[in-house]
């Protein structure tokens, strides 16, 4: 997630900054011939060499992401470790630790053929035995996600060193969509086993097999990876060392980035009002790609058993009287695409443009209140309500400014409230005191993983942070949740997840409001072969400087 | 007949056990009420949770004890001189508060002196002209500093010495990219340090610059300086030798309290300077509920800040003669 602590928020415009004379000339010069010439000669021919300084924020917890799913371990565990496969930009899987996969006619086991001749870190081989003792040992039982996701296997088999045989009790297709590195990390299990995993002590000095070794983890300053020279993609990686600062205030990221001290920050490293004017610099560049594997979406939980948010009437009223464009362009300055569906666009098989019942339109707002029976006093307010937002950062607290204003117009009176994440999540999950409740989830790949999560009835109020927050019960969208996870056919998954958007948005308990863009700042000389669909939890395999920076 | 200091020493060490044991009982209890525990903000965090993960965190951090175990845990550990351990960055408490302590010395240390000194001069400067153009112009400048938030004052300094002059890095303690060692390390830290220790030492100036004018007008106007001045005694020498030692109290007092405090380091200039303090790494274990890591952190605080006052009550000794231990 995109956590931000409180401090984030006070952020302040920086005055347009002059691109630095005297010394940054001949870079300037550097680029205009780059711009000339023919890009894909420059682009085309990876330069070895050169130290990649990068933005962390916030400080990562640990750097394993098979123990902790937050944004910061990923992105920086994603270097250590490599994925069984990895995720091009339609998602489709590619290979890496594993060379090729294939699912049995039945569905009911998935075959693994491991690539030879990986060593970890320590100069240990990776074998098929690693993926065994991760699978039942942590992904089957500590990681938050893949409890679920690999739920249906019921033994793991490993013939030989490099095959591994998921047995699995229903057909679960939605295992191939999340085998990367942050999907499902690998540990070595000679460091693990028998140990007390959640306090291993390699969890924050990992050992992986990817294309960066660990070297240094100064807390609240930096953490250092270096070029893994045994890597199993020979001649890679390019860089020769990666350099994650933690720099907690947006004004100083930004001003880094212009200074090209840094040359890489993702998942939005700066305000957005920052990003354009930084994009439009000759050394940097903006970069959306990268974040297809998350598709994060932004909605609006309605507390369906308080008050007037009772009456599907109402929700619908309230959706009307919000513009989702407005929000994509005024609040997230064009950082997101109106939300027609809780299952994100990106995800491009299984969502519905059609089910959306709500398009903007305020006098039929009105209209169904007043039906609903909530006429407007003398002071022409209805009723009225509070809304309390994830406090990740200012943008999510102008989106709850914008739907108080919305709100307005029909009658509703909104109070925003402030909270920091733990109170936030204690009061939407576990007490259930509140309205109107803003959060983003990362829908995945496949809407079983991300999206279902937020309907499921068995969550409710059970203070588990990130799953139904709106207290919706019904039998038959629990039932479609769970006929999704044990169909092995395409299609017939699809139409499930087709019902289930069109139940889900007549019902509306949550209001879909917008798909989030994601984006890199990034080095215009910084370069890759390709911006896979996961290089948000990616590593910097791909990546060289055209000209090395010179250390 | 036990000597008088080390009845002070004695009866301040006493102090010190009560003070310290107190705040210590109180914050364990205090802290307790903010809402959620860590491993519901590990939870949230982490984008995705279940039942099991947020149980085994909890066993993790021993959080599923009842509250009367956990106490009773705590104060095992205080009493054997144990800071405990913070389960969410997988590090002994002391450890913690080891690797950022040099981090913060240095940063509060260069900032409250360059405040003293400075500040404490243009206090003398103003109050020997006090009324006059000097005294105006050194007053508004000191009043400007404090009124200005720090945050702000940081950021146009990045703005203009790092940015645009390109003199100064925009944050951390070293270019760790660069490698460097000896001397080259040390020269590196300190172009680090000059922005942030400046941004926090024009804060802090403006208290000694006005606490400072302030007594040396009242001493000035006491016997003891008509005396000398009656004496003939040069006006250089009068203020320097009678009037700042007697005026020195109230900055010594001012001292005494932000060394109390520097443990606490400061949140705001740490922030924009991703400088690596111990306020930063407070701030974020409150965020963060990891009580053990906050614990261990004002527990220090309490005992810098009890250590501290005694030091100035023994300096005030030093300096004024009159002053007697007690």
């Amino acid at each position: 997630m995109v956590a931000a602590t409180p401090q984030n928020d006070r952020w302040m415009a920086l005055p347009r900054l002059i691109a630095d004379r005297s010394c940054r000339a001949v870079v300037g010069l550097f680029f205009a011939v780059g711009a000339a010439m023919p890009a894909v000669s420059f682009a085309q021919t990876p330069q070895p060499g050169g130290t990649l300084t990068a933005i962390i924020q916030p400080e990562p917890v640990i750097l394993t992401a098979a123990i902790n799913t937050a944004a910061p371990t990923g992105t920086v565990s994603g270097n250590i470790f490599d994925g069984l496969v990895d995720y091009d930009a339609s998602l489709n899987p590619q290979p890496a630790l594993a060379e090729s996969w294939e699912t049995a006619a039945d569905g009911l086991s998935l075959t693994l053929r491991l690539r030879k001749g990986v060593l970890w870190h320590d100069g240990k081989p990776f074998t098929s035995a690693d993926v065994k003792w991760t699978l039942e040992n942590v992904w089957k039982t500590i990681h938050p996600r893949n409890q679920a996701t690999f739920a249906k296997v019921k033994q793991v088999d490993t013939p030989d060193d490099n095959t591994v045989v998921l047995r699995l009790s229903e057909p679960s297709p939605a295992i191939l969509s999340s085998l990367n590195s942050n999907g499902a990390q690998v540990l070595p299990k000679h460091l693990y086993d028998g140990t007390d995993i959640l306090n291993n002590p390699n969890n924050n000095k990992p050992v992986g097999t990817g294309p960066f070794v660990f070297k240094e983890w100064k807390r609240g300053e930096y953490i250092v990876l270096e070029r893994n020279p045994n890597y199993w993609a020979k001649g890679k990686p390019y860089l020769d060392k990666v350099i994650y600062k933690v720099v907690p205030d947006a004004a100083a990221r930004s001003a880094g980035f212009e200074k090209g001290e840094i040359q890489y920050g993702s998942l939005s490293p700066v305000p957005l009002k920052d990003a354009e004017r930084l994009g439009k610099l000759p050394g940097l560049k903006i970069e959306t790609s990268g974040y297809e594997w998350l598709s994060p979406f932004l909605f609006l939980d309605f507390n369906v058993e308080r008050g007037p948010l009772k009456d599907a009437r109402v929700r619908h009223a309230l959706a009307r009287a919000t513009d989702r464009k407005a929000i994509s362009n005024v609040v997230w300055y064009g950082f997101a695409k109106p939300a027609t569906s809780p299952v994100p666009s990106t995800l491009a098989a299984f969502h519905d443009a059609s089910a959306d019942k709500d398009a903007f339109d305020v006098k039929s707002a009105d209209a169904l209140l007043d039906e609903a029976g909530f006429k407007r006093n003398a002071d022409g307010t209805r009723f009225s309500l509070f809304i309390d937002y994830i406090p990740y950062g200012d943008d999510f607290k102008r989106t709850a400014e914008y739907i108080k204003q919305a709100l307005k117009r029909v009658g509703v009176d909104v109070t925003i409230r402030t909270q920091d994440t733990a109170a936030f999540t204690k009061r939407v999950y576990g007490d259930r005191d509140f309205d109107l409740s803003i959060a983003w989830f990362a829908a995945f790949s496949d809407p079983q993983i991300g999206v279902t999560r937020a309907y499921w009835s068995a969550s409710v109020g059970k203070n588990i942070p990130w799953t139904n927050g709106s207290g919706y019960k019904n039998a038959e969208v629990d039932d479609i949740i769970s006929k999704v996870q044990g169909e092995a056919s395409a299609e017939k998954r699809i139409a499930l997840f087709k019902d289930f958007q069109k139940i889900v948005l007549t019902d509306l308990p949550t209001l879909p409001l917008v798909e989030l863009k994601f984006f890199t700042v990034q080095a215009a000389n910084l370069k890759t072969s390709a911006i896979r669909g996961d290089q948000v939890y990616g590593s910097f395999r791909d990546f060289w400087f055209d000209v090395p920076k010179q250390n | 007949m036990i000597p008088v200091s080390v009845r002070f020493f004695g009866r301040r060490a006493l102090q010190l056990v009560i003070v310290v044991l107190g705040i210590a009982i109180t914050n364990f209890f205090l802290l307790r009420l903010a809402p959620g525990d860590a491993a519901q903000v590990l939870a949230g965090e982490a984008g995705s949770a279940t039942p099991e993960y947020l149980a085994a965190l909890r066993k993790q951090f021993g959080l599923d004890q009842p509250l009367p175990v956990q106490f009773a845990l705590y104060l095992r550990n205080l009493l054997s001189l144990n800071l405990g351990f913070s389960f969410r960055q997988g590090l002994p408490v002391l450890e913690l508060i080891a690797q950022r302590l040099p981090a913060t010395l240095l940063l509060m240390g260069t900032s409250i002196t360059f405040a003293l000194l400075v500040g404490s001069a243009m206090g003398v400067a103003a109050a020997r002209r006090a009324g006059r153009a000097t005294d105006t112009v050194i007053s508004s400048i000191a009043l400007l500093f404090y009124a200005t938030p720090v945050f702000w004052t940081g950021i146009m300094l990045i703005v203009v010495f790092s940015v645009w002059l390109d003199w100064l890095p925009v944050g951390g303690m070293t270019s760790i990219e660069r490698g460097y060692t000896g001397l080259a390390y040390l020269k590196d830290v300190a172009a680090h340090l000059v922005i942030p220790a400046t941004t926090l030492g024009l804060f802090f100036l403006a208290v000694y610059t006005r606490l400072m004018r302030a007594a040396m007008i009242d001493v000035q106007q006491q016997d003891f300086v008509r005396t000398a001045v009656a004496k003939g005694l040069r006006p250089g020498r009068i203020a320097y030798r009678h009037v700042v030692r007697n005026a020195l109290l109230p900055v010594l007092t001012m001292l005494g309290v932000q060394v109390g405090a520097v443990l606490g380091g400061a949140v705001l200039v740490e922030t924009v300077f991703s400088w690596p303090g111990l306020g930063r790494l407070a701030f974020e274990a409150l965020f963060q509920r990891d009580l053990n890591l906050l614990l261990g952190i004002l527990l220090c605080s309490s005992v810098v800040v009890v250590l501290a006052n005694a030091a100035i009550d023994f300096l005030y000794t030093v300096l004024d003669p009159r002053i007697e231990l007690s």
